[in-house]
This record gives C-alpha cells, sequence and structure tokens, in this order.
C-alpha cells in the first residue's frame, strides 16, 4: 500500500442512475486496486443496481440534469434517456468499462464487500433470489456503520 | 531516481518503478518482490510473463483486462499480489504503472 491514511472507503448508494452507480463502484473498485478495503451499501434506489432483472437496465438522468446541457423539457420527451443512455454507455466501453453487471463480479472477486439495505429491501418487496448472487448480504445501517471498525476508515453517501 | 538493487544501479520512478525495461531481470524481479513482502512462485512468473507480454503488444493494463485473461482470476491476483495487484505486479514486472481507473 502506499502512503494514503484511508484504509477503509464505506459507500452507501441510493440513486440508480448509471452516472451514480459508476461513481460509486469505481472508487470501490479503486480502493481495492490502491490496497484499501471498500464495501458498498445498496439502500432504496440503489437496489436496483443489484437486481438482477434490473441492472442492466440503468438510465442516465436527462431530466434535472443540468450538466446535459439539454433543455429540461427536451429530455423527458420519449426515447431521449433511452438515447442519452446508448450513447453514454458507447463511451464507457469506449474506455474499458464494464457493464454494471459484469464490474459487480469485479467487485466481488477483488473482495469488496456487497451488502443490501434491509429496510429497503422490505419496503420494494424484494427477496434474496431477486437479487445478485455475489451479495455478501442483507443488514440494516447499525450493521453498516459497525463495519467501520478501523482508523482510516470514511463513509461517502451517493 | 536510483535504486541499488542486487549490486546493480537501477534508474526508477518516484514510485519505484524501472524507467528501463531492459535493466529488468529474474534476479531483480526476485529483490523488488521481496521488498513488497511477496515470494515468487512459478505462479507469479507466469503471472509477471503474462504482464510483460501485454505491455509488449501496448495493450492498457486494467482488472478487467485481468479477468479476460484466461491466465488468472481476479481472485488469484489479489491473493498473489497482495496490497493493490496491478500496481504491485507491474513494479515487480519492471514495466510502467498503469495508468487505467479500473
Amino acid at each position: 500500500m502506499g502512503k494514503t491514511k484511508v484504509k477503509k472507503m464505506l459507500f452507501i448508494l441510493s440513486k440508480a442512475t448509471i452516472e451514480n452507480a459508476y461513481a460509486a463502484f469505481v472508487m470501490a473498485n479503486g480502493a481495492r486496486m490502491e490496497g484499501i478495503e471498500s464495501e458498498i451499501f445498496f439502500t432504496f434506489f440503489g437496489l436496483e443496481a443489484i437486481q438482477k432483472k434490473k441492472l442492466e437496465h440503468l438510465r442516465v438522468a436527462t431530466v434535472g440534469n443540468p450538466a446535459m446541457h439539454m433543455p429540461t423539457m427536451l429530455g423527458g420527451l420519449p426515447g431521449v434517456e433511452a438515447f442519452a443512455t446508448k450513447m453514454m454507455k458507447k463511451e464507457m466501453e469506449k474506455l474499458d468499462m464494464p457493464p454494471i453487471g459484469e464490474f459487480l463480479e469485479i467487485l466481488s472477486d477483488s473482495g469488496c464487500k456487497l451488502w443490501g439495505c434491509k429496510l429497503a429491501v422490505d419496503m420494494f418487496h424484494l427477496k434474496k433470489e431477486d437479487l445478485i448472487d455475489q451479495l455478501d448480504g442483507i443488514i440494516t445501517i447499525g450493521d453498516f456503520y459497525n463495519r467501520a471498525d478501523q482508523e482510516g476508515t470514511h463513509l461517502l453517501f451517493i | 531516481m536510483d535504486l541499488n538493487i542486487a549490486g546493480i544501479i537501477l534508474d526508477v520512478t518516484e514510485d519505484g518503478y524501472l524507467t528501463d525495461v531492459s535493466q529488468w531481470n529474474k534476479e531483480i524481479a526476485v529483490e523488488i518482490a521481496k521488498v513488497e513482502n511477496i515470494e515468487l512462485t512459478d505462479r507469479h512468473w507466469e503471472v509477471l510473463a503474462w504482464l510483460q507480454e501485454q505491455v509488449k503488444n501496448e495493450v492498457a493494463l486494467s482488472i478487467r483486462g485481468i479477468k479476460k485473461s484466461g491466465i488468472i482470476d481476479i481472485k488469484e491476483f489479489y491473493a498473489l499480489f497482495p496490497g493493490g495487484p496491478l500496481k504491485v505486479s507491474t513494479k515487480i514486472a519492471g514495466v510502467p504503472k498503469p495508468k487505467s481507473c479500473i
């Protein structure tokens, strides 16, 4: 490990837009590659990123996202979100960024722990079978705080 | 920066990566590995040779590339080179530090 004082990164992913999911995944993977421990807690809409049926269908937010440089009304038209998502996926593939499902496999194989939020899982009436096989468990936020068990641990809400 | 390994003066970057790949040999690899607390096995050598081959063919190294390599999976890669496997393994292999974020 390098000179960093960061020893463990705990991410809470609460949104399921592509840009948010990738932000969490790139940072969690980047941590592992620096010898830093990392874990992700998927809650509320973030759970879409670990649902077998939904994870390959995440989209870019074209409405309420000023950085898209697109008039809000245009962003809401049918097909615009799908088109923007397709374009972004194409650009990411060029950079060799893996699709969500493959990225989750990479994270799990790299030792990044993946957790589902119990409250959100109950709220959305999800079952264990609905979620990816790599999931390390369904836990409460209290359990997740207890994962912050060493000096140099940081929590990040996305 | 100069690094004295096995009686040879090596030119290395600030992070300890060889600047001249032609200076690399197995003896040097063993010494760099020791600094990283790794004792090189046959399996390590296989991976190091693969990494060197990739760099020679100008393939950008990434963890995704390891998954697709067919020579090693990610779990074993982390087990063989603890504490940041791509950084550690490339340093031992004498190739430049990978620039990829993934």
